[in-house]
């Protein structure tokens, strides 16, 4: 039952990807049978992480295969931590995208791609070993191009040309990086590459390999330098793929960010910490100047991702438990609040006809209920408290003052300021400021169907962050354990390879 | 023959790296393609090489005889080109779209994506005492 349970995650977006292509010409029993998988997903993850909570860490080898020469499946805290929001996202954006515009999509094949891509991402999460890491990582990206332009106007094929360009040689770096590690190893088992790590005589290479990873990871998540890709293209995409996307794409390349290092490259801690120290620094702060200079919603919101993601190497920067678990926290924090202000942004659209600053206004008079559903993610993205931003921020700057990295703690606070000030932008002229004169028309009249559809979500989503806020103590104790469970390498080790793993010192090539 | 292939993998690399940083789309999709020929060669590589005995485990025999081939980068190659077939015909797709719809294959013709949205308000005049005006009290 547990083995079910721990490949149902791919399955079930797998079988409903496949069901939803063959119903091509039938939109609307894809919608269906879209909704029914979503659910099913989260229900699957949400039985997941009470097992893993419950039983801890659930280890699966496909095939039977034992565990150096077969694919294994592992779900740890973060792992499972990072299902079930994955499911949550799944669930959300599924209802969302039953809103306005649902027609075009579903017939431009918004389904099959869109389980494709969770597919993709819950793939990632669940892998124990390093090839099929990356054979997820594609997975997620071809349905991501699939997804990016679905509408196919100039604007979407433009930011599809820069996003899959610069994509694709992350991706190739990877599987350059995926090689090497195989000839200096001589396996691509995870717990296997990790026990053999620390005793390699070139440990140069590795270093270099190290490097190479963390390039093609870091092109994945958006850090500086490499985010040119994400403000490029993700403001071009429909509202629900991109809360889709700023929800999880990114959050992938994080996950892959801490499982790697702090798995395999642990051992090298003094070369890899003051390096992921200032990626964290220098995305956070490039991040949040690009969003303080745009003037559009989504323009906006997509820098906020890259200056978020800074926070979530805090973690791997410094390999305390606290910082760890702060990592953690705000990943599970953001990836909940990011998506919401997306789905807000596309109800702003629709209410207010634009995603130009300059021609919203007078939102919060005519809708008080979407500017509260705005303010509730956006005071959290920024900080305040008692919202759920609050608390990650205050377990990463602690982690960041115990650890002694002054200036670390220090530009994730100053971060934080500039973010109020971005979000109180968006506050100012959309929902306070008077409606000008020049203000289009809502393109048309909206259902009560659509109406409930674009706003369940929004108001799920604004409870989940409410919950988070306002009771942590749950929250705050699981990212402790996951982030313990992250650093006791032996006991991964020892749950994936067994008790007495198999020597390989005659595979080595 | 390890020397031939690392040049071999080296020349592919630094032709990838010219052609990607081209300006025309199908020059930085033939560079994409040379770099994921040369993460092949490099996994190919890791492997053992030299040897032109099939792994195949013979009738009777439990294991593979010892200089047999290394089986396992060879099954990673097959997987990694029928991805990076799979994702450059999609980006070569693209990049035709974007020809239809530029008229132009050059990265430079496309703005649609980044064109600089309006700011929200006229830029503010600057204040009176600004630094002209101080340069004259001085």
């Amino acid at each position: 039952m547990r083995q079910m349970l721990l490949v149902a995650p791919i399955l079930i977006p797998l079988l409903a990807s496949a069901v939803t292509a063959l119903l091509w010409m039938r939109p609307g029993v894809q919608r269906a049978v879209g909704l029914f998988a979503a659910v099913a997903l989260f229900a699957a993850t949400l039985a997941l992480l009470a097992q893993v909570i419950s039983g801890g860490m659930l280890v699966g080898q496909m095939g039977n295969w034992p565990a150096p020469f077969g694919i294994s499946l592992v779900v740890d805290h973060l792992a499972a931590a990072m299902l079930a929001i994955t499911g949550l996202m799944g669930l959300v954006v599924a209802v969302y995208a039953m809103g306005p515009g649902a027609q075009e999509r579903d017939r431009a094949g918004f389904q099959p791609l869109f389980h494709a891509l969770l597919m993709g991402v819950t793939g990632a999460f669940m892998t124990g070993d390093l090839f099929n890491l990356y054979v997820w990582f594609e997975v997620m990206l071809i349905a991501s191009f699939g997804l990016l332009v679905l509408d196919r106007t100039r604007e979407q094929i433009d930011g599809g040309i820069r996003y899959v360009m610069l994509n694709l040689v992350g991706t190739t770096f990877f599987l350059l990086a995926v090689g090497l590690v195989y000839g200096l190893t001589g396996t691509l088992n995870l717990a296997d590459i990790a026990r053999v790590a620390p005793d390699i005589e070139n440990q140069g290479a590795l270093a270099a390999v190290g490097v190479l990873l963390l390039v093609s990871f870091g092109a994945k998540a958006a850090v500086f330098p490499l985010f040119n890709w994400l403000p490029a293209s993700y403001h071009t995409a429909s509202m629900p793929v991109a809360a889709i996307f700023a929800a999880l794409l990114t959050k992938v390349g994080v996950y892959a960010i801490i499982r790697i290092f702090t798995l395999v490259f642990a051992h090298d801690q003094a070369l890899f910490g003051p390096l992921l120290g200032i990626i964290a620094m220098a995305t956070m702060v490039v991040g949040v100047l690009g969003a303080a200079m745009h003037y559009d919603v989504r323009r906006i919101l997509s820098f906020h991702i890259i200056s978020q993601i800074g926070y979530m190497l805090v973690g791997v920067a410094l390999m305390t438990p606290l910082a760890i678990a702060g990592s953690v926290l705000y990943v599970v924090h953001h990836i909940v609040v990011k998506a919401n202000l997306f789905l807000v942004a596309g109800a702003m659209r629709q209410v207010g006809g634009s995603f130009a600053l300059k021609r919203l206004g007078g939102l919060y008079a005519a809708r008080p209920l979407l500017g509260l559903a705005f303010l509730i993610p956006a005071l959290s993205l920024a900080g305040i408290p008692p919202l759920s931003g609050f608390w990650g921020k205050l377990v990463v700057i602690r982690s960041g003052l115990e650890a002694e990295a002054y200036v670390l703690a220090f530009v994730a606070l100053a971060v934080g300021l500039l973010t109020l000030y971005s979000m109180v932008k968006i506050w100012n002229e959309a929902f306070w400021k008077a409606r000008p004169d020049a203000a289009p028309e809502p393109p048309f009249a909206w259902s009560l169907a659509q109406r409930v559809a674009t706003f369940a979500p929004i108001i799920l989503l604004c409870g989940v962050t409410l919950t988070i806020g306002l009771w942590t103590e749950p929250f705050a104790a699981f990212s402790i354990t996951a982030a313990e469970g992250l650093l006791d390498r032996e006991g991964y080790i020892a749950a994936v390879l067994g008790a007495n793993p198999v020597q390989l010192t005659e595979a080595v090539p | 023959m390890e020397t031939p292939l690392a040049l071999t993998i080296g020349v592919l690399v630094a032709a990838a790296a010219y052609l990607l940083l081209a300006r025309d789309l199908p020059r930085v999709l033939l560079g994409f393609v040379l770099l994921g020929n040369a993460a092949n060669l490099t996994i190919f590589a890791a492997g053992r090489i030299g040897t032109m005995t099939p792994p195949l485990v013979e009738y009777g025999a439990l294991a593979l005889t010892a200089d047999a081939a290394n089986p396992l980068p060879q099954a990673l190659v097959l997987t990694a080109i029928v991805i990076g077939f799979g994702l450059a015909a999609f980006a070569l797709v693209l990049v035709m779209r974007a020809h239809a719809e530029f008229g132009s294959v050059h990265a430079e013709d496309m703005d649609a994506a980044e064109a600089p949205d309006e700011p929200a308000t006229q830029a503010p005049s600057p204040p009176e005492d600004s630094i002209p005006a101080r340069r004259e009290a001085a």
